[in-house]
């Protein structure tokens, strides 16, 4: 259906794509996975006709095609979901799906027409797209179909989908799979993006791995498995479970009693919860994003108004219910934020700037007279951050804009480590990050455990949180409702209890 | 390298500027090179040229400063001319009200009262937009017509040398006169009114500077700046950075009082800001790079300085919604793909 041969592609100074041969059958769903940056974005954007190859060819069944546009992509029958959705936000469904689709036409005229078509694809695809709804209404999990409708409504044969599952939770992304398998059995090609293993063996016929812009495997998905295809993506043994010796528990750490959190409206994210977390132990918390794992992570670290908050919470023997977020700093607590753009980073800042967030008040980083800031210490600070949790680049003057997720990441975990926490709240700490720094950010946090510190986990990956937490609590529609072993509690238990409350 | 890249667009605008301008020139049907000979000879000509060059610059300076300070964090500070009027104000009326003391005293009790009306007249948006969150451009637009407003009473009604047909206070006292540079520097004639508020408008900026990089609080104000939640998440005070940097805002501008006031006319004199305020967003959207490329664009016949000013600030504006302070405000934003 779709071949790429000897396909180059140069950005300056960087080879995004080193002579790359990729071949799609039609009928398939293939795979193509690798790490943040080894150019697998870049490889389908050429076939798509955003970018143009510096050198190679690109072949549609069979014939060599010049494809200088998306619009000869979509003549051909090639249809792309971008990583970040193209949608306007104001308008409807089929307002979207019709915009650009065929220029020159009234589009009053099409709009009827288009729903009724959008329906019969909806219907035949089950993907419960209604032409009506305005975007800005919809699930992220909703406006990922109609960017599938886009491409299928343009008569796309061939789907590529760039890291679709990113933005999904568990439950999206068994419907989405269920989509994609309807989609192949009515004839359609598709290719997925991911570097989430475990999806890729579960959806895909064959797989292509890519690493630093070459293509380093061509495998049939069933004659492979997780730890191969880890290995070919990041080039070495990859330990793909976590280690860890049983937990050496102390005291209470962190004591939460009937915690409540009511928002701006009415609505209580957190209902009555309650809980301890003990030193030297990861205390998990398994649930379906959006039950009040944000808001309680927020709660604990001090970023919602005391007068939000009902209940208690304290660490060790001090009420720190009604402190900020810098007192509970000083006190010992470190955040992993889950939205790492939003919370965690200064963006325009540069990396010896956001190495010192939260501790930029205070010696040494402050030196003189109380006031300024201390140059020296801010770039020991930064490098020594850099170096321990190998931040690449590895160069404190560029801006934190220009790294990838997975290494904003280590630098956001490099600085709430550097602080010696009592108390490490961590949400998501490996979402959109590699393997290889997956497995050395669990390295880490169950190094820090191990060092005595209290660690409350949040993640919406249910193998992390099981894998890497000593005690497991289910939060659901903003209440605990069960604590599990994960050593023996199966996945299928806990993901009833995470939907179904009990 | 990034301080090149800085340079460049104020530099490509200036350029950009004076070929437009050169352009409108021809058709007009002048000589652009006679024109701009004029433009530069006069403002750059010593001492007249150039002191009255300077002199003009310094309001700019301080506004520019301010509007600066106030982007840093985030806010769009609309009310400098409104701070500026009520700090000239507020400055006069200590230099009329206390006459019976030494210059060592009332000098910097003149420069306070600048100062404090400034700042206080920028800290009231700043607590709205902290306490209320209502949004600091209306509320600074709404204080400039009430200052306005509010000081042409006072001029008229209370502070007037009866039957003076001119809108202005009674003169403030000889005390609280600051020294012209022309005192200083040989061969700069003393009619000039450049005034040792120049010099303090280049203190400023080194002050500034050193706030804004090399301090604590620059470092939060800054922070809160380009991502408040994130500033919040590290433990800064989201509202206090706003009331504060409104605060260091309005107090710079209102500065621009002690050059009016104490250097220039020693009075109060109604209506006497020619939109320092304003342009002021246009000198800290140049002072990007680091220099007050406006310094010479007054003084000389208007009209066409005026097209030289605009071209350079949509130029420079046209950068700035990219990558500068104003990108936040949503004006122009670039999509992250
Ligand atoms: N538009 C671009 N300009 C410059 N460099 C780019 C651009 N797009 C991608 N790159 C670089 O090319 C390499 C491959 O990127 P990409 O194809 O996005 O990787 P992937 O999708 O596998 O994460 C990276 O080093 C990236 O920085
Ligand atoms: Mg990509």
């Amino acid at each position: 259906m779709l071949e790429l041969r000897n396909i180059t592609k140069r950005f300056g100074q960087v080879v995004a794509n080193d002579k790359i041969n990729i071949v799609v059958k039609p009928g398939t769903i293939h795979a193509i996975v690798g790490e943040n940056g080894a150019g697998k974005s870049t490889a389908m954007r050429i076939a798509y006709g955003f970018y143009k190859a510096d050198e190679g060819e690109i072949l549609v069944d069979g014939h060599v095609h010049n494809i200088e546009t998306p619009h000869d992509a979509i003549a051909l029958g090639i249809g792309m979901v971008h990583q970040h959705f193209m949608l306007v936000d104001r308008m409807t469904v089929a307002e979207n799906i019709v915009l650009g689709a065929e220029p020159g036409s009234g589009i009053a005229l099409d709009l009827a027409k288009a729903s009724v078509e959008i329906r019969r694809l909806s219907e035949e695809f089950k993907l419960a797209v209604n032409p009506g709804a305005v975007i800005e209404r919809l699930s992220v999990g909703q406006q990922q179909r109609v960017e599938l409708m886009k491409a299928l409504y343009r008569h796309a044969r061939l789907l590529i989908l760039d890291e679709p599952t990113a933005v999904l939770t568990p439950q999206e992304v068994e419907e989405f799979f269920s989509i994609l398998r309807r989609m192949r059995e009515q004839g359609k090609t598709i290719v997925i993006i991911s570097h989430k293993l475990t999806e890729v063996l579960a959806i895909s016929d064959e797989v292509t791995v890519m690493r630093d812009g070459r293509v380093v495997g061509r495998l049939q998905t069933k004659e492979t498995n997780a730890a191969e295809l880890a290995r070919l993506m990041v080039g070495r043994e990859v330990l793909l479970r976590v280690e860890k010796t049983p937990a050496k528990l102390g005291s209470a750490q962190l004591s939460v009693r009937n915690l409540s959190v009511t928002v701006r409206g009415g609505a209580k994210p957190v209902k009555d919860v309650s809980f301890e977390v003990r030193k030297g132990e990861i205390l998990g918390i398994a649930g379906v994003e959006g039950n009040g794992q944000t808001e309680l992570m927020e709660a604990l670290a001090g970023l919602l108004s005391p007068s939000q908050l009902s209940g208690q919470i304290r660490i060790e023997d001090r009420d720190i219910t009604q402190e900020g977020a810098r007192l509970r700093r000083e006190l010992g607590i470190a955040h992993i934020p889950e939205d790492r753009h939003r919370r965690g980073l200064l963006l325009e800042f540069d990396l010896a700037e956001n190495s010192i967030l939260g501790v930029h008040y205070r010696p040494p980083i402050v030196a003189y007279a109380g006031t300024f800031l201390d140059n020296g210490a801010i770039r020991r600070r930064a490098d020594e951050i850099i170096e321990g949790f190998d931040v690449r680049p590895a160069n404190p003057d560029l801006p934190a804009r220009a790294l990838s997720g997975g290494n904003q990441q280590k630098l956001i975990i490099g600085r709430e480590f550097k602080v010696d926490p009592k108390l490490l709240l961590v949400s998501q700490p490996t979402r959109g990050v590699d393997i290889g720094a997956i497995e050395f950010i669990h390295r880490k946090l169950v190094g820090l455990r191990d060092s005595g510190c209290a660690v409350l986990l949040v993640s919406a990956e249910l193998e992390e949180v099981t894998s890497l937490s000593d005690r497991l609590l289910i939060i659901h529609e903003g209440r605990i409702v069960g604590e599990v072993d994960p050593k023996v509690a199966t996945i299928a238990e806990i993901g009833l209890l995470m939907t179904r409350g009990h | 390298m990034s301080l090149f890249r800085e340079l460049l667009f104020p530099f490509i605008a200036v350029v950009a500027a004076f070929t437009i301008g050169g352009i409108l020139i021809l058709i007009i049907g002048d000589n652009p090179l006679h024109a701009y000979g004029l433009l530069f000879g006069s403002a750059f000509s010593w001492p007249v040229g150039i002191g009255y060059t300077l002199f003009y610059a310094t309001p700019l300076i301080f506004t520019g400063l301010a509007v600066l300070v106030a982007f840093r964090c985030g806010l769009l500070n609309i009310g400098a001319e409104g701070q500026l009027y009520i700090a000239a104000f507020a400055t006069a009326w200590v230099g009329i009200t206390f006459t019976n003391i030494s210059s060592w005293l009332l000098i910097p009790l003149c420069f306070i009262a600048a100062i404090l009306g400034g700042g206080i007249w920028g800290a009231i948006p700043g607590v709205l937009k902290a306490k209320f969150g209502s949004h600091e451009v209306i509320n600074t637009i709404m204080l400039n017509f009430i200052a306005v407003a509010l000081l042409s009473y006072f001029t008229q009604y209370h502070y007037k040398t009866p039957g003076d047909p001119i809108m202005q206070t009674v003169p403030i006292g000889q005390e609280a006169h600051i020294a012209r540079l022309g005192r200083f520097i040989p061969g700069l004639p003393e009619f000039i009114p450049l005034n040792v508020a120049f010099v303090l408008a280049l203190i400023c900026c080194g002050l500034v500077y050193l706030f804004l990089w090399r301090t604590k609080w620059g470092y939060e104000l800054r922070a809160t700046g380009t991502n408040p939640s994130a500033a919040e998440y590290g433990g800064i005070s989201v509202p206090k950075q706003i009331i504060m940097a409104m605060t260091i805002s309005g107090a710079l501008a209102g500065m621009v009082g002690i050059n009016e006031v104490l250097g220039y006319r020693y009075r109060y004199y109604d209506g006497f800001s020619d939109n320092y305020g304003f342009t002021g967003i246009a000198v800290a959207l140049l002072q990007r790079g680091g220099i007050p490329v406006d310094a010479f664009t007054e003084h000389v016949t208007k009209d066409i300085v005026q097209v030289l000013q605009g071209t350079i600030i949509l130029f420079v504006a046209a950068e700035a919604f990219f990558h500068g302070p104003f990108a936040k405000f949503g004006l122009l934003k670039r999509s992250t793909v």
